[in-house]
């Protein structure tokens, strides 16, 4: 799935759609648009989507990328999906929480934790 | 500058092109003048978020993406804080109007956020009237509200 120019690696597992972002920093514009894009198409290719995304790479994020994951989540929740969120660095957590979305994204400590809550 | 008027004079300027993959320098510029001075991990954190929110509105919202137009970042540096000065070609906006992103029936919308991450996250933010630019300062010993928790 990950191509020359994709910003993310996708793996399946259990039926869920891992992905892992390959930038360090989601901070500027056109990389967050690459982003949601790719992630769009890997939800319109699924019925039902399971999604997973891990932080596990990244430093740093803007809120514009905050946005990105909000029309995610939408487009998720359209199709009666379920979206996880896991592998948070402590100061990017800092950000959901001030921001109150700690509350609209369910946000698992770990890959593994999060796998196992979906239903 | 950071106290007041003492610096009048910026340690750094840049005229940057009103275009995303133009702004960088800015930041980067910063930041290592911050390594430089041995900020911590948190601090050089807080600034960047802060100033990559500050150029992303002044980019949008006050120069619309018009590559014609330019942003005009400023900074002044101490040992124990610094303040950048963000400043675009718009017409200003009374910051008092932007509503909170954290409200119920606004939590679901994706934008909106910027501001309210600046003022977490530094220690003063100011928007100078007509409000086409922004004045922000992050100390050491009082940094922003998430900056120190």
């Amino acid at each position: 799935m990950t191509s020359a120019a994709s910003r993310l690696r996708v793996a399946e597992r259990d039926g869920i759609t891992c992905v892992e972002f390959i930038d360090r920093n989601i901070l500027d514009e056109a990389n967050i648009q690459r982003i949601g894009e790719e992630i769009g198409q890997l939800i319109d290719a699924q019925p039902q989507p399971r999604l997973l995304i891990s932080f596990q790479n990244v430093d740093h994020l803007s809120s514009a990328a905050l946005g990105t994951l909000i029309t995610i989540n939408n487009k998720i929740k359209s199709k009666d999906g379920q979206l996880r969120l896991a592998d948070i660095d402590p100061q990017i957590y800092e950000i959901f929480v001030i921001t109150k979305l700690n509350k609209l994204f369910k946000i698992y400590k770990t890959s593994e934790e999060a796998i196992e809550s979906f239903a | 500058m950071v106290n007041g008027t003492s610096h009048p004079e910026p340690h750094g300027e840049l005229r940057l092109p009103a275009r995303s993959d133009g702004l960088k320098p800015a930041e980067q510029q910063i930041l290592s003048e911050l390594e430089r001075l041995d900020f911590d991990d948190s601090a050089r954190f807080a600034v960047r978020l802060a100033t990559e929110e500050a150029l992303a509105n002044a980019l949008i919202h006050g120069n619309n993406e018009d590559p014609n137009r330019t942003i005009h970042v400023r900074w002044w540096v101490e040992p124990n804080a610094v303040t950048i000065e963000i400043q675009d070609e718009g017409e200003g906006f009374d910051p008092s109007s932007v509503p909170d992103p954290t409200a119920e029936e606004n939590i679901e919308l994706p934008s909106g956020r910027g501001i309210m991450l600046m003022r977490s996250f530094m220690s003063e933010v100011e928007f100078i009237p007509p409000g086409n630019c922004v004045r922000m300062t992050y100390r050491i010993d009082s940094p922003g509200p998430a900056a120190s928790s």
